[in-house]
């Protein structure tokens, strides 16, 4: 064993490693991204790595890899289980051989999420059993844990983390060396892995069956436990980065009866009425969902127990956003009557407001500019959508409508358009995002003949998730080069009015090219290219000529690039940021801007 | 003994690279450590902060309010944001540059920052004020600004890392091409 500083993404992706895993896919997703990388990074040749199209292909390469006796691993972000639920469901009746992990990071706050949904949720809709690890030392043992149930089980397993577990760092004990797995290969047999009515109908008693028996073996799962005072009569319960927070809140002062919750579902029952026995009161300290407040809840009226269940339900603890030590303390304080969090911090003065903006040297800023421009004066609407680009709705671009989920720009302005036949309807899409679930939406809109303007922000990469390789790219997480698929072809082939691809950083070129687009009736195309900053090298910086400049401040008005500051009242390249887009220097009336 | 650091500033600015420098050093002399990092939407220029505690039996990652021995703000108006983690007496190393948000620079506001460092004079009685661009012009690069903080941390004393921990973590763990100018920040925070 050696002592390694890692993250809890690290922790999860050596874990796996170290747990024979053979094949692994996922699609990027905050905070699930360095799972996939870490396996990449510390992958001798023999474990197949890739990111696949999206969630739902990601879950199907793991699958099938798993019919054939490998150990596969899939990950994504919670929402991407949404875009994955369809063959997950699916594949809960078929099970698989070898064993199974797919993690699915939640995002309690949210911090960079659309929602605040609980994947232990779908763990009891999709009847699957999931771990919930509190730290990066528990998710390193615990997802070796969940590759042994799978294969015990031959069902596959969720492991779900959430943000401050995966991108905390500690110190993790772990192997130096582990066994590999080698996997059978595909055994043809139609009554398993062909799925019918009646083999699901047999597949689901089973399940059943089954559940309440794992339920009972994992009562004894080293994660799941009892602490603290066992004689107390007040009760409470954590699970994930909250019990960490419930240590913390509680110091040395156990004093009362503790349980920890690692595997939500199936629910250790056993273990929970061994906790609950001797108890008046119980307050259950959970972030998301009240998931294991009403399975006490619900065991309290089975078995007749008189225990006040105290959680997210009758609003002892809040009912959305992260917890924190301070938030659990004072939880605490209320029910067991220890001492409050104090906060005597004197008052501040007012702090500037800084949210999330484009880089400095963004292509998506030019694109929505050039956008902009060539659609002044016009009725019009702006479907965004996730990604980098969605920061496109922030002052003073303000060109993001609507944003719901990932590809949902293209077909939201399809629907807003049937309402509104007498406005312009614009949908922005990002490269990654457009492989992903851009293109059935494009095809319905060609197919329907709904007249929108489909602008396509290539920056060649998936930039809001950390700048990972896409089909667009031409190179895979084993490193290959491969062909690049072209969103041209793709679009032209689809059969689109017209399809036009522009450099971003042109702006004249991009107003032109949207301004003949915009009129013509179906779907029209402009493809607004140029790399990312993260993905190219910067060009020689711009600076004012204070001599010509007039300090009209239009260059920040309408552009909103952080590099342009006010300096004393007047406007300034700010050197350190400058990535030398020339964007500003297109836009300035008295060409005061040059390199 | 815990040490409890925090560090803030605007996503871009290196804090991440700093606070595993100080998890580096923690765990050379064979310390546990624990650190909480932002990732994701805020590092477009957004309020980043990193939480590092080393040290025994410690729980969680995020350290509590009220518990940093030492602050390490890149930016001034980040510092009074996260003032409330400061504990009784701790200390804060500021960086004097204030980084515009486009919302101050649209509105016509004047932040500037100057506001903020009287705002931490009045409250912090152990407060170090650097100027980083200073110091980054001495050494050829706007990338030493982290390293510069750091630097001034470590001479509080308040920070569990010496100034010679930091520079054997700077040998150790910073490619060599970049350890001349690095140090040289060290030597003009510290000299
Ligand atoms: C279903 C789903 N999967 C993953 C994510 C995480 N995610 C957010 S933005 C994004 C992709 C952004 O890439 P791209 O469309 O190329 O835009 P860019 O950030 O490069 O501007 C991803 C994968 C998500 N929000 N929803
Ligand atoms: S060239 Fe102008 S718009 Fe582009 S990064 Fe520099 S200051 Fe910003
Ligand atoms: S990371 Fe790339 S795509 Fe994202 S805002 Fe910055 S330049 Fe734009
Ligand atoms: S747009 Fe040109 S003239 Fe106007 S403030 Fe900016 S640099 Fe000066």
């Amino acid at each position: 064993m050696s002592v390694k500083f890692l993250m809890g993404n690290e922790a999860i992706a050596l874990g796996a490693v170290h747990a024979g895993v053979n094949v692994v896919s996922g699609y990027p997703g905050t905070p699930s991204t360095e799972i996939l990388e870490t396996v990449a990074k510390n992958n001798d040749g023999s474990i197949y790595v890739e990111w696949s199209v999206n969630e739902k292909a990601a879950l199907e390469v793991g699958a099938g890899a798993a019919y054939s006796g490998a150990r596969s691993l899939v990950t994504m972000k919670q929402v991407g289980l949404n875009v994955a639920s369809d063959p997950l469901m699916s594949l809960a009746y078929v099970g698989v051989k070898g064993g199974m992990v797919i993690v699915s990071a939640d995002d309690p706050g949210p911090i960079s999420s659309q929602t605040e949904q609980d994947t232990r949720h779908f763990a009891r809709f999709s009847k699957l059993p999931v771990f919930d690890p509190s730290s990066p030392e528990e998710a390193y043992q615990m997802i070796q844990d969940a590759f042994e149930y799978s294969e015990k089980y031959s069902t596959p397993v969720l492991f779900r983390p959430t943000t401050r577990v995966c991108h905390g760092c500690a110190s993790v004990e772990v192997a130096d060396s582990y066994e590999k797995h080698i996997p059978e290969g595909f055994v043809k047999d139609t009554m398993r892995w062909v799925i019918f009515p009646r083999t699901s109908y047999l597949n689901h008693c089973k399940i059943e069956k089954r559940n309440p028996e794992m339920g009972d073996e994992l009562s004894s799962y080293r994660f799941n436990f009892i602490s603290g005072d066992k004689s107390a009569s007040k009760g409470v319960v954590s699970h994930g980065i909250s019990w960490a927070y419930t240590m913390e809140a509680l110091g040395g002062n156990q004093c009362c009866k503790l349980m920890k919750i690692s595997t939500p579902h199936p629910f250790p029952e056993k273990l929970a009425l061994e906790f609950l026995q001797g108890l008046d009161e119980v307050v259950c300290i959970e972030e998301l969902d009240p998931v294991i407040e009403r399975e006490l809840t619900y065991l309290c009226g089975k078995h007749n127990l008189n225990v006040k269940i105290h959680g997210k339900l009758d609003g002892y603890v809040q009912p959305a956003g992260e917890n924190t030590v301070e938030s659990v303390k004072n939880v605490l304080s209320g029910f067991l009557g220890i001492e409050a969090a104090e906060n005597g911090a004197p008052k501040a003065p007012e702090l500037p407001v800084r949210p999330p903006v484009l880089c400095a040297g963004c292509p998506h800023r030019a694109s929505f500019y050039a956008v902009k421009q060539a659609a002044k004066g016009r009725k019009a609407v702006f479907c965004g959508d996730i990604g980098c680009y969605t920061l496109g709705n922030a002052q003073p671009l303000d060109m993001v409508d609507t944003c719901l989920c990932m590809g949902a720009d293209v077909t939201i302005a399809q629907g807003i358009r049937r309402v509104e036949p007498d406005t312009l309807c614009f949908s922005f899409i990002g490269d990654s995002t457009f492989f992903a679930s851009g293109i059935t939406g494009v095809v319905n809109a060609v197919y329907n003949q709904t007249d929108i303007t489909l602008i396509v922000l290539d920056n060649s990469t998936t930039a809001m998730t950390g700048h990972q390789p896409h089909p667009g790219t031409g190179v895979t997480m084993m490193g290959e080069v491969c062909q690049k698929v072209s969103i041209e072809k793709i679009l032209k082939a689809i059969g689109l009015t017209s399809v036009e691809t522009v450099d971003a950083l042109d702006l004249k070129a991009g107003i032109n090219a949207v301004k003949s687009a915009m009129d013509k009736k179906g779907v029209k195309a402009v493809i607004m290219k140029s790399p990312c900053i993260a993905v190219t090298k910067p060009a020689e910086q711009f600076k004012i000529d204070s001599e010509k400049c007039v300090n009209c401040k239009k260059c920040i008005r309408e552009l909103g690039c952080p590099a342009i500051v006010l300096e004393d009242g007047k406007v300034k390249i700010e050197k350190s940021l400058c990535y030398g887009c020339g964007v500003c220097a297109q836009v300035c009336p008295c060409g005061a801007i040059s390199r | 003994m815990t040490k409890n650091c925090l560090l803030c500033g605007v996503g871009g600015q290196g804090t991440v690279l700093a606070s595993k420098l100080i998890a580096f050093a923690a765990m050379e002399k064979g310390e546990q450590v624990r650190t909480s990092e932002t990732i994701g939407m805020s590092q477009r220029g957004g309020c980043v902060v990193s939480h590092v505690r080393t040290g025994d039996n410690i729980q969680s990652p995020m350290l509590p309010k009220g518990s940093a021995d030492v602050i390490i703000a890149f930016e001034p108006a980040e510092a009074v944001r996260n003032i409330s983690y400061l504990k009784n007496d701790g200390v804060v190393i500021v960086n004097k540059k204030a980084v515009k948000p486009v919302t101050a620079s649209l509105s016509g506001s004047d932040y500037d920052g100057r506001e903020m460092l009287d705002y931490l004079k009045s409250v912090v009685k152990n407060l170090t004020v650097i100027d980083g661009d200073e110091i980054c012009e001495k050494c050829g690069s706007p990338k030493v600004l982290n390293i510069a903080l750091l630097a001034a941390a470590a001479k509080s004393g308040e920070l569990g890392i010496t100034v010679e921990e930091l520079k054997s973590a700077i040998k150790k763990r910073i490619p060599q091409k970049f350890h001349d100018m690095n140090l040289k920040a060290v030597e003009i925070v510290t000299g």
